[in-house]
């Protein structure tokens, strides 16, 4: 359903006019009320004025992670603190946190948004919705919250973790949309096997899932074991949090950039080159509604391209195909560029192999080794030694083949790699460089 | 006239056998015989146990992934070229022999032999019809 029909299917000569116009908006305010963007523009010799079009855009300098640290806690808002209604922040787990806030007209738009995605995803003021998502100081679970009350459906804060209390809930409660990351969407249901519950015997039908890359292998995975139909929802605190983009049911094609409030651009991430439609890079945004926590051309470090074809569903946004990796988790081993999501692409290929795996990368001599964990699942395992090498061997070929790096693949007992709640743990790097 | 045999992933890792053995003491499950085949990250555990349905269960509780497998149980004559003699059946008839591996008890006078064939009706026919004895599966479990 399409919430927003006004502005999520406007045309785009209507809508482009509307972005250039928010946008010179915000640039305006950013440059009086942040000294690190003022700072920014004076030191490329240029004011909000020479902005006049879409495409001067890329005159402006980008914003990135350091940045934001640089400036921590609050010295990116562009209101004063009595302003903030709402304060989150990134987990920091790969340094200090990212710290982001917003006003009550910013918590009445990302709710707005959210209802928009819910929406997308299948969900309707009809809906109970079982949101798996950790709510905190993560924007994942309080922002599908908001956007479902919004939408006026009926949500269970149940938040992640005590996964076999969840079960018992989606038993009892009868939830008909299930919110979660795609990894812990799977943990529920081994969770739900082991204590003899059937997702057919449930009421869910459609799971919008996130906050994670995930392959379109793993979403038949899901869609299967969980008996609905799952889509991808994209976003990330810096930008507002979850609800910047969502795949429609209709389609399952990429995810629709909410544009009304969001500028894309994809870049080269060395170079910084904005690459045209359809080329793959670095994802960048720049809000355009934004009050307290606006961010100009701020580098996701998400990879992926932008798709501008006419989408069935009748949305005008331009959608952005699935996040394929990180430039920060992507491994460059001796000289090859590996996302973990290629190896997971691999591995569910092959019939009957489970999408559990880790990465271990070691140097060894100077020399980059990768080893593949893979579970050994009842599918696969056999009792003779010889057909377990076989598989060794295959998946070592494979993934020869398709990325073109060598691996020693290491089969492992379920549930021995380690499986957050949240987010999977996928790589280990062990190199000292 | 097979037997059913249970087999078990496990890491290399010190103490994992260790750990299969508590379980399947903890669950009253006798092993009747076992063999462990090996490379240097995993090994295949197979047993042949008195109570199939508790070891399965208790060792899938543990998180284990369990296998079943029919396997046939073959009486050895205990004397030089016992078991030579029933290999060489087998060979003459072009049955393969995927692995095998020893039971503890005896049946009377006679070793027991646990057989993983490829082909296993083939092979239990051919057994049969040289007079090896073979023994029933309920048998084999309370030997």
């Amino acid at each position: 359903m399409i919430l927003d029909i006004g502005f999520e299917t406007m045309p785009r000569e209507d809508l482009e006019a509307i972005i250039l116009r928010r946008l010179k908006a915000t640039l305006e305010r950013i440059y009086a009320n942040v000294p690190f963007y003022r700072k920014q523009f004076e030191e490329n010799n240029i004011t909000p004025d020479d902005i006049q079009s879409l495409e001067d855009l890329k005159r402006i300098p980008f914003t990135t992670k350091e940045d934001l640290r640089d400036n921590y806690p609050f010295g990116m808002f562009s209101v004063p603190m009595n302003n903030v209604v709402r304060i989150h922040a990134s987990s920091g787990t790969t340094g200090q946190p990212t710290v982001v806030g917003y006003t009550a007209r910013d918590v009445s738009t990302w709710a707005d948004l959210m209802a928009r995605s819910l929406a997308a995803g299948g969900a309707t003021r009809e809906d109970i919705i079982h949101n798996a998502y950790g709510y905190g100081l993560f924007t994942g679970g309080l922002g599908i919250h908001y956007g479902a009350e919004k939408l006026g459906a009926s949500v269970i804060p149940v938040s992640g973790g005590n996964t076999k209390r969840q079960i018992v809930i989606m038993k009892d409660f009868g939830p008909t949309i299930l919110t979660a990351t795609p990894s812990y969407a799977l943990h529920l249901s081994e969770i739900a096997d082991d204590m003899g519950v059937s997702f057919e015997n449930l009421k869910f039908k459609y799971g919008i899932f996130g906050a994670e890359p995930w392959s379109e292998n793993m979403r038949e995975d899901i869609e299967q074991k969980l008996q609905l139909t799952a889509v991808d929802i994209y976003g990330l605190s810096e930008v507002i949090g979850p609800g910047v983009a969502i795949e429609c049911y209709e389609a399952k094609k990429g995810l629709h950039i909410f544009e009304d409030h969001f500028i894309p651009e994809i870049i080269d991430p060395p170079t910084g080159d904005v690459l045209p439609y359809g080329e793959t890079g670095e994802l960048v945004f720049t809000t355009i509604t934004k009050e307290a926590f606006p961010v100009i051309r701020y580098r996701t470090r998400d990879i992926t391209s932008l798709n501008p074809e006419p989408c069935k569903c009748g949305r005008t946004h331009v959608r952005m195909n699935r996040v394929s990796g990180r430039t920060d988790d992507m491994l460059i081993i001796r000289g090859v560029n590996v996302f973990p999501s290629q190896i997971e692409s691999v591995l569910m290929e092959m019939d009957d192999v489970e999408p559990h795996y880790q990465l271990v990368v070691d140097r060894e001599d100077k020399l980059d080794t990768l080893t593949v964990k893979v579970e050994v699942g009842e599918r696969i395992f056999s009792d003779e030694v010889k057909h377990l090498q076989d598989l060794e061997r295959k998946i070592a070929k494979n993934i020869k083949d398709y990325l073109g790096v060598s691996a020693k693949v290491l089969l492992a007992e379920p549930k021995s790699i380690a499986r957050s709640e949240g987010k999977a743990v996928r790589v280990i790097d062990n190199r000292k460089i | 006239m097979r037997a059913e045999q249970i087999s078990v992933f496990l890491e290399n890792k010190a103490g994992r056998l260790a750990e299969v053995t508590a379980i399947l003491a903890e669950a009253n499950v006798n092993i009747r015989a076992l063999a462990l085949a090996d490379t240097s990250d995993f090994g295949v555990l197979r047993l042949i146990v008195n109570d199939n349905a508790t070891a399965v269960a208790a060792l899938k509780n543990q998180g284990f992934t369990v296998g079943k497998t029919d396997v046939v149980a073959v009486e050895v004559e205990d004397k030089p070229g016992g078991l030579h003699r029933i290999l060489d059946i087998l060979h003459q008839a072009g049955i393969n022999v995927e692995y095998m591996y020893a039971f503890v008890t005896q049946s009377g006078n006679n070793a027991i032999m646990i057989f993983r064939f490829e082909s296993i009706d083939e092979a239990v026919k051919l057994l049969e019809a040289n007079n090896v004895k073979v023994i029933n599966g309920s048998e084999v479990y309370t030997l």
